[in-house]
């Protein structure tokens, strides 16, 4: 939505976005210090080659709550959630097709 | 511009995502790296991940997670009027910020004495996987840490902002940016930590 | 060039209120078209430094063997013309110029969403561009490593590459800058009725390049900032000797430096999708064609970096991926092209100036597209990979391409900006004589690439001789061109015919406005009703 879109639609709320309650803040930090210690406790563990997606699992889960809920990302448009998936699509893309070459190369 | 004044939060707040999309890209680039070098010498990796102390990376991970709950909550804070809790939270964050620093301070300190440091010749004895590991180490969480005191200087300079009221309940936006800055440094950790401290097997 | 005031005869608009008298009214104002004129004539003084050093490099090959200048300087100038030439000119030139002075009056905006951003991103470009003069004259001697500062050579060696990459970091982050305030311009100050399908397509090439510079260019930035902990710290995370991996260089460089081609050229080829209508009299054929192929070739043009890299010894598997992902890259390029040509079928067609470098655009940069498709193949890449065909090609695209199509948006919106026109017989007659001695200059540079000569030597054998002579007479015809173009230019911006708001007949906003524009360009906030090429509606057919 446009600024113009915006203004007209909503005359006096301009960027009044929802104010979010401790208590929901403490929540997630409670539930972003069990998911650390989920991890560490894992990580004991051996795995294999599972260990590190495990970890990266739980690391994204984490993130994505940070995202979500401290950065207010679950309240804004969709423009904003667009454009953050854009820059995490562009990054894996990197990543892959870097690894057409890292993964097949025969020294 | 003069004369024309409008506060345009969405675009503010929209302009602040895209530089943190900048800042993803940015570590990206260790990432792509410790990705690659990880799938080329996993051993090594966790042979050299092994040495690290997962007391202070745990430690420095509840220290920024915490301060994210601050800052976050500073935001509420001030959005319900509430202004010296908001300031309160605030410091706390930077306070939060300095002991990770001391923290990655101690951290750093205790392998430089064991001669672990990027160029060392005691470096270049070990294996060089494990050389990769240390290297890349050294540069992930030197340039987190230069983010840290960044953020924590963002927090400072919004502090003054909300003393001299140009920071308050109905014009926040400046504050809601630093905290999206400060979270981003989170975010970063939030990665670094297992990828780094936790390759144990 | 900036404290000037050209006496204009009504009103002298952006150019009479200034915050702060004299060159500060300047440098620090927020104005996006004072910004833009900095960039503009910034950037206009760095190509000619570029065009200096680019016609030494052809003295230098005139003969074989030493003609004007040893070995080791030779390596420096061809880095230095490459240095200024990629992150000086072409990167910032249309975007950053003509971006900050046209690109909010065509969505009716005041200015871009973040002013004083904008002024920063302008100060970091020249401390990025002053820093990159003081690596020349301190340290270990100015850079030989080519602007690609390919390891293991440009960690190892005793010329000045660090402080020139401090330099393009600085250089990077200016970029960045830029590239955020104009997404969140186009995304939050189009005017009222300004919907996505009515923005010009100028600015919707801006916004697709400016989304590459947020996404790519910070991969540039912690590439050369690893290179400077590799150099300064010894991190050595590119170093074999240390488990590092010097190929993954080449693929974080040219992760953003692929991309970078299209930030370099997609604003061209708004430029040249705005103007074609415009002299055509005819609405852009395909607009939302245009407006998705610009989309595409961004998207696109992230996928296929490692196309420089066939031999750099990576997988053959990477080669094999890459290659097919190269070719998909065309097919965007291609509907651009044939948009502009339908567009143009049936036209009234007024050969103005602007236009005529539009044209040559056109088919310079097919020309260089099509070339692009033998490098792109991985087979014929291997042949003439690191030859001076290279070089052609890469000419036509980024000369050919985003230079024409820069001479053109200085013809076309320059008369807008400063109120004032150019003779159009003398730019005719520059356009030519540029036209020409680039043809002879770049054809006879791929000719010479295909019998083997490669690029970066500073001695031939003497069997190429001839065509380097040729491709050095041709660089003085260029030349010539060049300064006729731009002496012409000056003189008009300084003295030339008085004109009103519309000299040219365009429908987009920037041409509802008096020239040169007021200092917030629209006494009233716009309500757009119509499309940019709508040139009925607008009333000028």
């Amino acid at each position: 939505m446009t600024y113009w879109a915006h203004k007209k639609a909503f005359p006096m709320t301009e960027g009044q976005s929802h104010i979010i309650p401790y208590r929901t803040f403490i929540l997630i930090w409670a539930t972003l210090l069990i998911l650390t210690g989920v991890t560490v406790a894992v990580a004991q563990f051996n795995l294999g080659a599972l260990n590190i997606w495990v970890a990266l699992g739980i690391a994204t889960l984490k993130a994505g709550l940070v995202v979500a809920v401290f950065m207010h990302m679950k309240y804004e448009q969709t423009l904003f959630k667009l454009a953050l998936l854009s820059a995490l699509a562009i990054l894996a893309i990197f990543i892959g097709l870097t690894f057409s070459d890292v993964l097949y190369r025969t020294p | 511009m003069s004369g024309h004044v409008h506060r345009d939060y969405t675009g503010a707040k929209f302009g602040m995502w895209l530089f943190l999309y900048t800042e993803v890209l940015l570590f990206g680039g260790l990432f792509i790296l410790y990705a690659v070098y990880l799938a080329r010498y996993p051993q090594e990796f966790v042979s050299a991940g092994g040495q690290l102390n997962v007391w202070f990376g745990g430690g420095n991970t509840l220290v920024l997670l915490t301060s994210s709950l601050f800052v976050a909550v500073s935001i509420t804070a001030l959005r319900r009027g509430a202004v010296r809790l908001c300031q309160g939270l605030l410091g706390a964050t930077v306070a939060c910020a300095a002991l990770f620093m001391v923290n990655k301070f101690f951290e750093w300190s205790a392998k430089i004495d064991h001669g672990i440091y990027p160029g060392s010749a005691q470096l270049k004895k070990l294996a060089p996987g494990e050389m990769v590991f240390f290297n890349i180490y050294y540069l992930t969480t030197g340039l987190h840490g230069i983010h840290v005191v960044i953020g924590a200087a963002v927090l400072i300079w919004t502090m003054v902002f909300i003393k001299t009221g140009r920071v308050h309940a109905d014009d926040w936006v400046i504050l809601e940016n630093a905290g999206l800055y400060w979270h981003l440094v989170d975010l970063i950790w939030i990665f670094i930590f297992p990828l780094y401290y936790l390759l144990l097997h | 060039m900036t404290s000037e005031q050209p006496p204009a005869p009504a009103d002298r608009g952006f150019f009479g209120e200034a915050r702060y008298p004299g060159i500060f009214g300047w440098i620090f104002s927020t104005d996006h078209k004072r910004i833009g004129l900095l960039y503009l004539w910034c950037i206009v003084a760095f190509f000619c430094v570029g065009v200096l050093l680019g016609l030494l490099i052809r003295l230098e090959l005139f003969a074989p063997g030493r003609t004007i200048m040893d070995a080791q300087t030779y390596n420096a100038v061809f880095t230095l013309h490459g240095v200024i030439m990629i992150f000086l000119f072409i990167i910032p030139g249309i975007p950053a110029a003509f971006g900050n002075l046209i690109m909010p009056i065509q969505l009716g905006a005041r200015d871009v969403a973040f002013p004083r951003l904008n002024l920063l991103s302008w100060w970091l470009y020249i401390s990025g561009a002053g820093l990159a003069v003081t690596a020349l004259f301190t340290g270990g001697g100015p850079p030989d490593t080519g602007w690609t500062f390919y390891v293991p050579f440009s960690a190892q060696t005793s010329t000045n590459v660090s402080l020139a990459t401090v330099a393009v970091f600085i250089l990077g982050f200016s970029s960045i800058l830029t590239g955020i305030n104009f997404v969140t311009t186009i995304h939050r100050l189009r005017a009222e009725g300004m919907t996505w399908m009515r923005i010009p397509l100028f600015t919707w090439s801006l916004y697709a390049t400016a989304w590459i510079q947020i996404l790519a260019t910070p991969v540039l930035g912690i590439t050369v900032a690893l290179l400077f902990a590799e150099r300064v710290i010894g991190t050595g995370l590119f170093d074999p000797a240390q488990g590092g991996d010097p190929i993954m260089f080449q693929h974080l460089f040219w992760i953003y430096s692929h991309p970078a081609v299209y930030i370099m050229v997609l604003p061209g080829m708004g430029v040249v999708s705005d103007i074609v209508p415009v002299f055509c009299r005819k609405p852009a054929f395909g607009y939302k064609a245009i407006v998705v192929s610009s989309l595409a070739i961004a998207f696109a043009g992230s996928l296929v970096w490692a196309h420089h890299m066939y031999t750099s010894g990576m997988s053959d598997t990477a080669v094999m991926v890459f290659s097919f992902l190269t070719f998909i890259v065309a097919i965007p390029s291609a509907i651009k092209v044939f948009n502009w040509l339908a567009t143009m079928y049936q036209g009234s067609i007024l050969l103005d100036p602007p236009l005529l470098y539009a044209l040559s655009f056109i088919l310079l940069f097919t020309i260089g597209g099509l070339t692009g498709l033998v490098l792109g193949a991985a087979a014929a890449d291997v042949h003439v990979h690191d030859t001076y065909f290279v070089v052609g090609h890469f000419h036509f695209t980024m000369f050919g391409g985003t230079g024409m199509a820069f001479f053109a948006a200085m013809h076309y919106w320059l008369p807008k900006i400063y109120g004032r026109m150019y003779d159009k017989t003398v730019a005719t007659v520059a356009w030519g004589t540029i036209f020409i001695g680039f043809c002879i200059l770049y054809i006879s540079m791929k000719v010479v690439g295909m019998q083997g000569m490669p690029r970066r030597y500073w001695d031939y054998v003497p069997e190429f001789t001839g065509l380097n002579q040729l491709g050095t007479f041709g660089s003085w015809i260029l030349g010539i061109g060049l300064v006729l173009m731009f002496v012409n230019l000056i003189r008009g911006v300084r003295s030339g015919t008085p004109v009103g708001a519309n000299p040219w007949g365009g429908a987009s906003l920037e041409w509802q406005v008096p020239s040169p524009p007021p200092t917030e360009n629209f006494e009233e906030d716009p309500v757009v009703t119509h499309g940019p090429y709508d040139f009925k509606k607008a009333g000028i057919l």
